[in-house]
Protein backbone atom coordinates (compact mmCIF):
# COMPACT_ATOMS: atom_id res chain seq x y z
CA UNK A 1 0.00 0.00 0.00
CA UNK A 2 1.33 3.34 -1.00
CA UNK A 3 1.72 5.65 1.96
CA UNK A 4 0.42 9.15 2.54
CA UNK A 5 -2.07 8.96 -0.28
CA UNK A 6 -4.12 12.12 -0.08
CA UNK A 7 -6.70 13.08 -2.67
CA UNK A 8 -7.28 16.76 -3.34
CA UNK A 9 -10.13 18.08 -5.43
CA UNK A 10 -11.14 21.53 -6.51
CA UNK A 11 -14.82 22.02 -7.29
CA UNK A 12 -16.60 25.40 -7.43
CA UNK A 13 -19.13 25.67 -4.59
CA UNK A 14 -21.83 27.29 -6.73
CA UNK A 15 -22.86 27.15 -10.37
CA UNK A 16 -25.72 28.21 -12.61
CA UNK A 17 -28.01 25.49 -13.98
CA UNK A 18 -26.54 23.95 -17.12
CA UNK A 19 -23.16 25.56 -16.50
CA UNK A 20 -19.97 23.76 -17.47
CA UNK A 21 -17.56 23.73 -14.55
CA UNK A 22 -13.90 22.73 -14.54
CA UNK A 23 -12.84 20.18 -11.95
CA UNK A 24 -9.24 19.74 -10.89
CA UNK A 25 -8.06 16.65 -9.07
CA UNK A 26 -4.72 15.65 -7.67
CA UNK A 27 -3.77 12.68 -5.55
CA UNK A 28 -0.41 12.26 -3.86
CA UNK A 29 0.92 8.91 -4.99
CA UNK A 30 4.43 7.77 -6.02
CA UNK A 31 3.18 6.12 -9.28
CA UNK A 32 6.14 3.73 -9.32
CA UNK A 33 6.46 2.91 -13.02
CA UNK A 34 8.11 -0.51 -12.77
CA UNK A 35 10.97 0.77 -14.96
CA UNK A 36 13.18 2.16 -12.23
CA UNK A 37 15.90 0.27 -10.38
CA UNK A 38 17.00 0.65 -6.78
CA UNK A 39 20.66 1.19 -5.85
CA UNK A 40 21.34 -2.56 -5.94
CA UNK A 41 20.08 -2.82 -9.50
CA UNK A 42 16.83 -4.58 -8.64
CA UNK A 43 13.73 -3.51 -10.46
CA UNK A 44 11.27 -1.65 -8.23
CA UNK A 45 7.87 -3.27 -8.80
CA UNK A 46 5.13 -1.27 -10.46
CA UNK A 47 2.69 0.42 -8.08
CA UNK A 48 0.38 2.93 -9.67
CA UNK A 49 -3.18 4.16 -9.67
CA UNK A 50 -4.63 2.45 -12.70
CA UNK A 51 -8.11 3.97 -12.87
CA UNK A 52 -9.84 7.19 -11.90
CA UNK A 53 -13.55 7.88 -12.14
CA UNK A 54 -15.75 10.86 -11.44
CA UNK A 55 -19.51 10.70 -11.08
CA UNK A 56 -22.08 13.44 -10.61
CA UNK A 57 -25.25 12.23 -8.84
CA UNK A 58 -24.43 8.72 -10.04
CA UNK A 59 -23.91 9.73 -13.69
CA UNK A 60 -20.44 9.20 -15.10
CA UNK A 61 -18.47 12.33 -15.93
CA UNK A 62 -15.18 10.74 -16.84
CA UNK A 63 -13.52 7.35 -16.48
CA UNK A 64 -9.77 7.43 -17.00
CA UNK A 65 -7.43 4.49 -17.46
CA UNK A 66 -3.96 5.40 -16.23
CA UNK A 67 -0.70 3.76 -17.29
CA UNK A 68 2.79 4.02 -15.79
CA UNK A 69 3.50 7.00 -18.06
CA UNK A 70 1.38 9.24 -15.82
CA UNK A 71 3.48 11.44 -13.55
CA UNK A 72 3.91 11.12 -9.80
CA UNK A 73 0.94 12.68 -7.97
CA UNK A 74 -1.45 12.25 -10.90
CA UNK A 75 -3.24 15.45 -11.81
CA UNK A 76 -6.36 15.34 -13.93
CA UNK A 77 -8.45 18.28 -15.07
CA UNK A 78 -11.76 17.98 -16.90
CA UNK A 79 -15.16 19.62 -17.36
CA UNK A 80 -18.57 18.64 -16.08
CA UNK A 81 -22.02 19.94 -16.88
CA UNK A 82 -24.14 20.75 -13.85
CA UNK A 83 -27.93 20.72 -14.23
CA UNK A 84 -28.94 20.48 -10.57
CA UNK A 85 -27.42 20.61 -7.11
CA UNK A 86 -25.65 17.45 -6.18
CA UNK A 87 -22.44 15.78 -5.31
CA UNK A 88 -19.34 14.88 -7.29
CA UNK A 89 -17.84 11.56 -6.29
CA UNK A 90 -14.21 10.90 -7.13
CA UNK A 91 -12.67 7.44 -6.96
CA UNK A 92 -9.08 6.32 -7.50
CA UNK A 93 -8.17 2.63 -7.87
CA UNK A 94 -4.70 1.51 -6.79
CA UNK A 95 -2.78 -1.45 -8.26
CA UNK A 96 -2.74 -3.02 -4.77
CA UNK A 97 -6.54 -3.03 -4.59
CA UNK A 98 -6.91 0.05 -2.41
CA UNK A 99 -9.64 2.48 -3.35
CA UNK A 100 -9.39 6.15 -2.45
CA UNK A 101 -12.51 8.29 -2.45
CA UNK A 102 -13.47 11.90 -2.14
CA UNK A 103 -16.73 13.78 -2.60
CA UNK A 104 -17.59 17.43 -3.08
CA UNK A 105 -21.04 19.01 -3.17
CA UNK A 106 -22.07 21.72 -5.61
CA UNK A 107 -25.03 24.07 -5.30
CA UNK A 108 -27.02 25.27 -8.27
CA UNK A 109 -28.46 28.73 -7.72
CA UNK B 1 42.68 -8.31 -41.79
CA UNK B 2 42.10 -6.34 -44.93
CA UNK B 3 38.87 -5.20 -46.49
CA UNK B 4 38.34 -4.49 -50.12
CA UNK B 5 36.36 -1.36 -50.84
CA UNK B 6 33.29 -3.46 -51.70
CA UNK B 7 33.43 -5.41 -48.42
CA UNK B 8 33.95 -2.26 -46.37
CA UNK B 9 30.91 -0.66 -47.97
CA UNK B 10 28.83 -3.76 -47.30
CA UNK B 11 29.87 -3.78 -43.64
CA UNK B 12 29.02 -0.10 -43.25
CA UNK B 13 25.56 -0.63 -44.75
CA UNK B 14 24.99 -3.61 -42.48
CA UNK B 15 25.91 -1.47 -39.48
CA UNK B 16 23.42 1.18 -40.50
CA UNK B 17 20.68 -1.43 -40.92
CA UNK B 18 21.35 -2.85 -37.44
CA UNK B 19 21.27 0.55 -35.71
CA UNK B 20 17.99 1.40 -37.44
CA UNK B 21 16.26 -1.78 -36.25
CA UNK B 22 14.95 -0.61 -32.85
CA UNK B 23 13.04 2.31 -34.38
CA UNK B 24 10.53 0.25 -36.43
CA UNK B 25 10.09 -2.07 -33.43
CA UNK B 26 8.99 0.86 -31.24
CA UNK B 27 6.75 2.27 -33.95
CA UNK B 28 5.10 -1.14 -34.25
CA UNK B 29 4.18 -1.12 -30.54
CA UNK B 30 2.56 2.29 -30.98
CA UNK B 31 0.70 1.19 -34.11
CA UNK B 32 -0.51 -1.93 -32.30
CA UNK B 33 -1.84 0.21 -29.46
CA UNK B 34 -3.64 2.50 -31.91
CA UNK B 35 -5.04 -0.48 -33.83
CA UNK B 36 -6.30 -2.04 -30.57
CA UNK B 37 -8.10 1.21 -29.79
CA UNK B 38 -9.58 1.84 -33.24
CA UNK B 39 -10.20 -1.78 -34.13
CA UNK B 40 -8.09 -1.33 -37.25
CA UNK B 41 -10.07 1.62 -38.63
CA UNK B 42 -8.02 4.41 -40.17
CA UNK B 43 -7.88 7.61 -38.12
CA UNK B 44 -8.54 10.92 -39.85
CA UNK B 45 -7.28 14.33 -38.85
CA UNK B 46 -8.96 17.51 -37.62
CA UNK B 47 -11.46 17.95 -34.83
CA UNK B 48 -8.90 17.15 -32.18
CA UNK B 49 -6.44 19.49 -30.50
CA UNK B 50 -3.45 18.23 -28.58
CA UNK B 51 -1.60 20.83 -26.54
CA UNK B 52 1.88 19.89 -25.37
CA UNK B 53 5.00 21.99 -24.75
CA UNK B 54 7.56 22.20 -27.54
CA UNK B 55 10.40 21.72 -25.08
CA UNK B 56 10.01 19.94 -21.74
CA UNK B 57 12.96 20.44 -19.40
CA UNK B 58 11.84 17.69 -17.07
CA UNK B 59 10.45 14.56 -18.68
CA UNK B 60 8.92 13.51 -15.35
CA UNK B 61 6.05 15.97 -15.53
CA UNK B 62 5.04 17.15 -18.96
CA UNK B 63 1.69 18.93 -18.96
CA UNK B 64 -0.52 17.92 -21.88
CA UNK B 65 -4.12 18.66 -22.66
CA UNK B 66 -6.37 17.28 -25.31
CA UNK B 67 -9.64 18.60 -26.63
CA UNK B 68 -11.89 16.74 -29.07
CA UNK B 69 -15.47 18.04 -29.20
CA UNK B 70 -17.88 15.18 -29.75
CA UNK B 71 -15.50 12.44 -28.68
CA UNK B 72 -16.55 9.57 -26.46
CA UNK B 73 -13.01 8.46 -25.64
CA UNK B 74 -9.51 9.84 -26.12
CA UNK B 75 -6.34 7.78 -25.88
CA UNK B 76 -2.92 9.34 -25.31
CA UNK B 77 0.27 7.64 -26.48
CA UNK B 78 3.95 8.43 -26.16
CA UNK B 79 5.67 6.75 -29.10
CA UNK B 80 9.17 6.77 -27.59
CA UNK B 81 8.39 5.45 -24.10
CA UNK B 82 9.20 1.85 -23.05
CA UNK B 83 5.44 1.24 -23.14
CA UNK B 84 3.60 3.66 -25.45
CA UNK B 85 0.24 3.76 -23.65
CA UNK B 86 -0.23 6.81 -21.42
CA UNK B 87 -3.89 7.01 -20.53
CA UNK B 88 -7.42 6.77 -21.90
CA UNK B 89 -10.21 9.18 -21.06
CA UNK B 90 -13.76 7.87 -21.40
CA UNK B 91 -16.32 10.67 -21.24
CA UNK B 92 -19.69 10.02 -19.62
CA UNK B 93 -23.04 11.74 -20.12
CA UNK B 94 -22.30 14.33 -17.40
CA UNK B 95 -19.09 15.53 -19.04
CA UNK B 96 -19.20 19.24 -19.81
CA UNK B 97 -16.79 19.08 -22.72
CA UNK B 98 -14.49 16.49 -24.20
CA UNK B 99 -11.41 18.18 -22.80
CA UNK B 100 -8.91 16.83 -20.30
CA UNK B 101 -5.48 17.78 -18.99
CA UNK B 102 -2.94 15.75 -17.14
CA UNK B 103 0.80 15.43 -16.58
CA UNK B 104 2.77 12.65 -18.20
CA UNK B 105 6.24 11.10 -18.20
CA UNK B 106 8.37 11.11 -21.35
CA UNK B 107 11.60 9.12 -21.48
CA UNK B 108 13.16 11.11 -24.34
CA UNK B 109 12.40 13.48 -27.19
CA UNK B 110 9.46 11.96 -29.02
CA UNK B 111 5.99 12.33 -30.52
CA UNK B 112 2.95 12.43 -28.28
CA UNK B 113 -0.11 11.08 -30.07
CA UNK B 114 -3.78 11.53 -29.22
CA UNK B 115 -6.48 9.39 -30.84
CA UNK B 116 -10.13 10.22 -30.29
CA UNK B 117 -13.12 8.01 -30.85
CA UNK B 118 -16.03 10.10 -32.05
CA UNK B 119 -19.69 9.51 -31.21
CA UNK B 120 -20.34 8.29 -34.79
CA UNK B 121 -17.63 5.64 -34.48
CA UNK B 122 -14.99 7.39 -36.56
CA UNK B 123 -11.51 8.15 -35.27
CA UNK B 124 -9.31 11.22 -35.46
CA UNK B 125 -5.72 11.61 -34.46
CA UNK B 126 -3.26 14.40 -33.69
CA UNK B 127 0.38 14.37 -32.69
CA UNK B 128 2.91 16.77 -31.30
CA UNK B 129 6.67 16.49 -30.94
CA UNK B 130 8.07 17.25 -27.50
CA UNK B 131 11.79 17.82 -26.95
CA UNK B 132 12.82 16.38 -23.59
CA UNK B 133 15.97 17.64 -21.84
CA UNK B 134 15.99 15.18 -18.92
CA UNK B 135 14.18 11.88 -19.42
CA UNK B 136 11.53 10.80 -16.96
CA UNK B 137 11.78 7.04 -16.62
CA UNK B 138 14.57 6.72 -14.06
CA UNK B 139 17.56 4.51 -14.65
Amino acid sequence: MAENVKPRVKVPSKAAAGEVVTLKTLISHPMESGQRKDKDGNLIPRSIINRFTCEFNGVSVVDVTLEPAISTNPYIEFDAKVDASGEFKFTWYDDDGSVYEDAKPIEVA
Amino acid sequence: MKFSRREALGLALGGVAVTMLPVPALAAATEDAIAAFTGGAAAGTGGITLTAPEIAENGNTVPVSVDAPGAVAIMLLAAGNPTPAVCTFNFGPAAGSQMASTRIRLSKTQDVIAVAKMADGSFVQASSTVKVTIGGCGG
